[in-house]
């Protein structure tokens, strides 16, 4: 089978039509799977009580909106270089999901801010980072939006994209060195985790239902944005919405 | 060298001629620099703290308010296609667009911020430092800003978006470049910060302007 053919929009179309609901699928069952263990099953946090349950969203929101914003510089790049029409608008569907995590995160982080630390917002590394990350999403978004025609709108906004990708290391360095206050990142790669396997698994199967219900809406939005530039091609006009 | 050299002092030439529009943003500086006190209180101590900080943050928006004319009045009369169509390399007419602006509006930042570093109540040594921090500094700004002018090239409410775009990315700039001045009034030395500073300087000179000239080719073609 060959991967390239989805990369035609004729092609892509049906295919993310047919996965979306698959993605929100699996998104709505993992979620309820994670909810239920980050509720019912993981434990009380011996020091932060039952407060510390708004993690299973944090913590998953925090990791896709930086996620995001990288798939997001990815696809930008390979648009960039071959001039593929269905690289940047994946990189342009991704934009609004990745703004909505950012803000989600900066969101659950002030509610569990002010009963552990006892403020809603602190100057502190990670939370300013990734205020500057909220900001460069709405630059994007703003800068696309700004511009009438699609092909310099897509060309524009994913080297913004890349410019900030390059970017995004530095500020987040610069404000570390700048100040620190948040915890240390709970979940590491190269030690042992320091929180019980069962909050754990809440975090990851939470993250993972996140990064289901990106895929999905982001094939949601492809496909409106593919309807809408490609109407005039013959393809969209044999679909049975397309012929209204 | 020689096309560089060219863009660099036409653009002086055509900032000497035009004086009104090169002293706008000098005067925004000022400005802005002198509400600060007015808004909080006169108290000697508030002011020390807080005046790099808001010599930095002012000279951010001065910098990014005459930004958005950096190509603006060559794309207007199509003088920049016509640069575009040169035989000539685009980086290099991008990094003497830079170049140029640092001169025409970095350079009065750095005479002008001593002066106002003594309305608050900073001396000696670390005005020195405050200078030297600008002077690193806002070849950046200057740099990084010619991405966000060549982006947003013709678009209606150009002006605010650039900030929107490129605010953002002075962040560093602005914590290295306060954190020097910051370090010296608190002992700690200003060498750290400098040397990050003069790193980031660096790495933008040799990245940004290829990335003008990339999203001039985009917001022209």
């Amino acid at each position: 089978m060959n991967l390239y053919r989805y990369a035609s929009p004729s092609t892509f179309y049906p295919l993310a039509g047919r996965l979306a609901p698959w993605f929100f699928a699996l998104a709505f069952i993992l979620a309820v799977i994670g909810l239920y263990i980050s509720f019912f099953v993981a434990p009380t946090d011996f020091q932060q009580g039952e407060g510390y349950r708004i993690i299973f969203i944090h913590v998953p929101a925090a990791w896709m909106s930086m996620f995001i914003y990288i798939v997001m510089a990815f696809w930008s790049a390979i648009g960039l270089a071959w001039n593929t029409r269905l690289s940047f608008i994946m990189a342009r569907a991704l934009a609004p999901t990745g703004a909505m995590f950012t803000f989600i995160a900066l969101w659950t982080g002030a509610f569990w801010g002010k009963p552990m630390w006892g403020a809603w917002w602190v100057w502190d590394a990670r939370l300013t980072s990734e205020l500057i990350l909220f900001f460069l999403y709405v630059g994007v978004m703003a800068l696309q939006a700004a511009i009438d025609d699609p092909r310099r709108s897509d060309r524009a906004g994913a080297l913004l994209n890349l410019v900030g990708v390059i970017n995004v290391p530095i500020i987040y360095f610069s404000v570390k060195w700048w100040n620190t206050l948040h915890q240390g990142s709970s979940v590491s790669l190269t030690r042992a985790p320091s929180m019980a396997h069962i909050m754990l698994w809440g975090m990851l199967i939470m993250a993972l239902a996140a990064w289901m219900y990106a895929i999905a809406v982001a094939f949601v939005r492809a496909r409106s944005m593919l309807l809408e530039r490609e109407r005039q091609a013959s393809w969209v006009r044999e679909l049975p919405e397309g012929k209204a | 060298m020689k096309f560089l050299a060219t863009v660099i002092q036409r653009d002086i030439l055509l900032a000497t001629r035009r004086r009104g529009d090169w002293l706008t943003a000098q005067f925004f500086f000022v400005l802005v620099v002198s509400m600060f006190p007015l808004g909080i209180g006169p108290d000697p101590a508030v002011l020390r703290m807080i005046g790099p900080g808001v010599i930095w943050v002012a000279a951010l928006l001065a910098t990014l308010l005459s930004m958005s004319r950096l190509y603006a009045d060559d794309h207007r009369d199509g003088t920049l296609e016509q640069m575009m169509l040169s035989p000539y390399s685009n980086i290099v007419l991008a990094l003497g667009k830079s170049i140029a602006h640092w001169i025409i509006n970095g350079i009065p930042l750095l005479v002008i911020a001593p002066l106002l570093g003594i309305q608050f109540g900073l001396a000696g040594k670390v005005l020195w430092i405050l200078m030297l921090s600008l002077a690193i500094g806002t070849p950046i700004l200057s740099l990084l800003g010619s991405i966000g002018a060549a982006l947003t090239l013709g678009l209606r409410g150009g002006g605010v978006l650039i900030t929107l775009l490129i605010l953002p990315l002075y962040v560093p700039v602005l914590i290295f470049g306060a954190g020097a001045v910051e370090g010296t009034l608190a002992g700690i030395g200003a060498e750290a910060n400098l040397s990050l500073l003069g790193a980031f300087l660096v790495l933008s000179l040799l990245l940004a302007p290829w990335v003008s000239a990339t999203a001039l080719k985009i917001s022209l073609e």
